[in-house]
């Protein structure tokens, strides 16, 4: 029933560029991106337990990463979603051995500085050409010898093909001994150890593969948009991560998807007729989420479940 | 040596300025953490309230200035009655709902005051009398900000002192430490962190008004100093006024030096500082003076 469920949603992101209009397909291109975003962040805050509003930090060194590497080496998408991934592993192997010195709320301050320092030295540095933002992007090509994707839909297929890779690695990982490992390191950390666990280590590598994730979320978004400022990696980018993931559900791959989906929507088109009223609607949603949702979607017909 | 201290010794000035404005907000962040497991992530829209006071109010007489302390401080203390009234239902569920709630009621504020207050930063007048500036080691200084180094000063101190010597501050301190213990002994520790939180509110709304001049209000100055607060309690130690003094002033010297010294990498070294100090001391630069 549930491989069905999930053939039959293959097929309908496979049929979306045939059944709706250019603008909404960029929209559908946004929520992959974003729900990749929210993916990596659900992996430490939900798998782990690891609370974070830091993953903006990394979603913005790849896609400038993924900028720099369009306008000076190669047009080549998956070339520069690798090193879009590698630049973010990286900046996350340095950053996380930090903020794995504390755990629960701390931690949660500590990735917020990370974002926010990102976020200033986005708009001061010049390679990433401060806060006038970075332009000029190519088209991206998909594969060495096609051509470049100009069409909305086109761009998409690039994009949910980065996406479902990435979604089905961290499946993988999830059902790995290692995935069982993170979820003992949320629900009694001690005891881990105690049995000879390394959970400092476990930490990090995961805080790592979070952090390329959101590395080549990154690189992905910069080749649908074909812009880059330092606004796309902001404090809202990494809150509104977050409450796709609270909405969707603690530890849920797919709840994070649909939560990103909703908060997308709701900025998007909400936001639309109330213009100039986002950043009150965002609130209220979050204030909402909390007091009426407190598992999520996925804990509103599921039992407590973690990991599909 | 000495001609480097010439050169920086008005932004050194300015760092013990921006310290003690960062220790108004950080102690009480520090102590409704300590205290109640609650970050507060709407703790920068206090300060804002106390800043847009000081604009609205403070019209450049001692009298407005007053004015602005009375209602800054006031609303202030309402709004942080209005965030323990909230969070404290949520007490149950965890942290990352009570920091979730935080952040939505801080953007719902922000939004608020860009309706209100537009979207441009405001500029604050000081009483006239302070509004001049005078020579300090041969550098020119506002007048003003000596007056509230010596005005956060002596608040920082008497913070200290209640904190740390009174038996109100023993309670406090203890309700940090173990709540349940306290509540044992009779203490309604619900009265405690209701205290705790409005007085924190109270310090920040303070911290804004007399601040404002210093750290002009517009548009994600809350989020400026919410997490610079952050930075300060995380490097000074959680949960005690004097980590968060020790952490407030070394930020807010990192912070002026370093936009003096290397405007490019301010940033990053305001994250270096965390980060050697949570290498070198996980527990804060508190554990320096014995006291954890």
């Amino acid at each position: 029933m549930r491989r069905l469920a999930g053939v039959g949603l293959l097929v309908l992101l496979l049929a979306l560029p045939w059944m709706i209009n250019p603008y909404a397909i960029s929209t559908v291109t946004r929520i992959l991106v974003i729900g990749l975003l929210a993916i990596s962040v659900n992996l430490l805050t939900g798998v782990t337990g690891l609370p974070t509003l830091g993953q903006s930090a990394y979603f913005g060194i790849g896609a400038y990463t993924g900028a720099i590497v369009s306008t000076t080496l190669t047009d080549v998408g998956p070339v520069q979603m690798l090193i879009a991934a590698v630049a973010a592993t990286v900046a996350a192997a340095v950053t996380g051995p930090v903020a794995m010195r504390a755990r629960g709320v701390s931690f949660l301050m500590i990735t917020l500085a990370i974002g926010e320092i990102a976020y200033v030295a986005a708009r001061r540095l010049d390679i990433t050409h401060g806060t006038d933002g970075y332009a000029g992007i190519p088209p991206v090509v998909p594969l060495p010898g096609l051509p470049a994707l100009r069409l909305e839909g086109l761009v998409y297929y690039y994009v949910l093909g980065g996406f479902l890779l990435v979604f089905a690695l961290v499946m993988l990982l999830l059902r790995s001994p290692f995935g069982l490992a993170l979820r003992g390191l949320r629900d009694n950390e001690s005891r881990l150890r105690a049995v000879g666990y390394p959970t400092s280590r476990f930490g990090v590598a995961i805080y790592c593969i979070a952090g390329g994730i959101a590395g080549v979320a990154g690189s992905l978004w910069t080749s649908a948009q074909q812009f880059v400022a330092p606004g796309d990696m902001g404090f809202s980018v990494a809150a509104l991560a977050l409450l796709a993931v609270v909405i969707g559900g603690l530890g849920s791959m797919w709840g994070s998807v649909v939560g990103a989906g909703l908060v997308v929507l709701t900025q998007d088109y909400i936001g639309g007729y109330l213009a100039g009223y986002g950043t009150l609607l965002l609130g209220i949603l979050f204030v909402l989420v909390v007091y009426l949702l407190p598992r999520g979607i996925a804990g509103l017909s599921l039992p407590k479940k973690v990991g599909a | 040596m000495l001609g480097w201290f010439d050169a920086n010794v008005v932004s050194m000035i300015d760092g013990v300025a921006y310290g003690l404005l960062l220790f108004t907000l950080a102690v009480g962040l520090s102590l409704i953490f300590g205290m109640m497991d609650v970050l507060n992530l709407a703790h920068g829209t206090l300060y804002l309230i106390g800043a847009y006071a000081a604009y609205a109010l403070s019209d450049g007489s001692w009298l407005g200035l007053l004015l602005a302390l009375v209602v800054g401080v006031l609303v202030g203390v309402a709004g942080g009655g209005v965030l323990a009234a909230l969070t404290q239902p949520l007490a149950q569920r965890g942290h990352l709902d009570q920091a979730l709630l935080t952040l939505g009621i801080a953007f719902i504020a922000s939004d608020i005051f860009s309706k209100i207050f537009g979207s441009e930063v405001l500029p604050i007048s000081v009483p006239s009398q302070v509004a001049g500036s005078v020579t300090v080691f041969g550098q020119v200084y506002p007048v003003y900000r000596l007056l509230f180094i010596a005005i956060a000063g002596g608040l920082a101190l008497m913070v200290y002192l209640l904190f740390e010597r009174s038996s109100l501050g023993a309670l406090v301190r203890a309700t940090v430490a173990d709540r349940d213990m306290v509540r044992a002994s009779g203490v309604d520790t619900r009265v405690v962190m209701f205290g705790v939180f409005a007085f924190g509110a109270a310090l920040a709304a303070l911290g804004g008004v007399l601040g404002a001049p210093i750290l002009a209000p517009g548009p994600s100055v809350d989020e400026t100093v919410l997490v610079l607060s952050l930075v300060v309690i995380v490097v000074g130690g959680l949960g005690s006024v004097t980590g968060a003094l020790l952490g407030a002033l070394l930020i807010g010297q990192v912070q002026t030096l370093g936009v003096a010294l290397m405007p490019v990498y301010a940033p990053f070294l305001i994250f270096g500082a965390m980060l050697l100090v949570l290498a070198w001391r996980p527990q804060g630069l508190v554990s320096l003076v014995g006291r954890s």
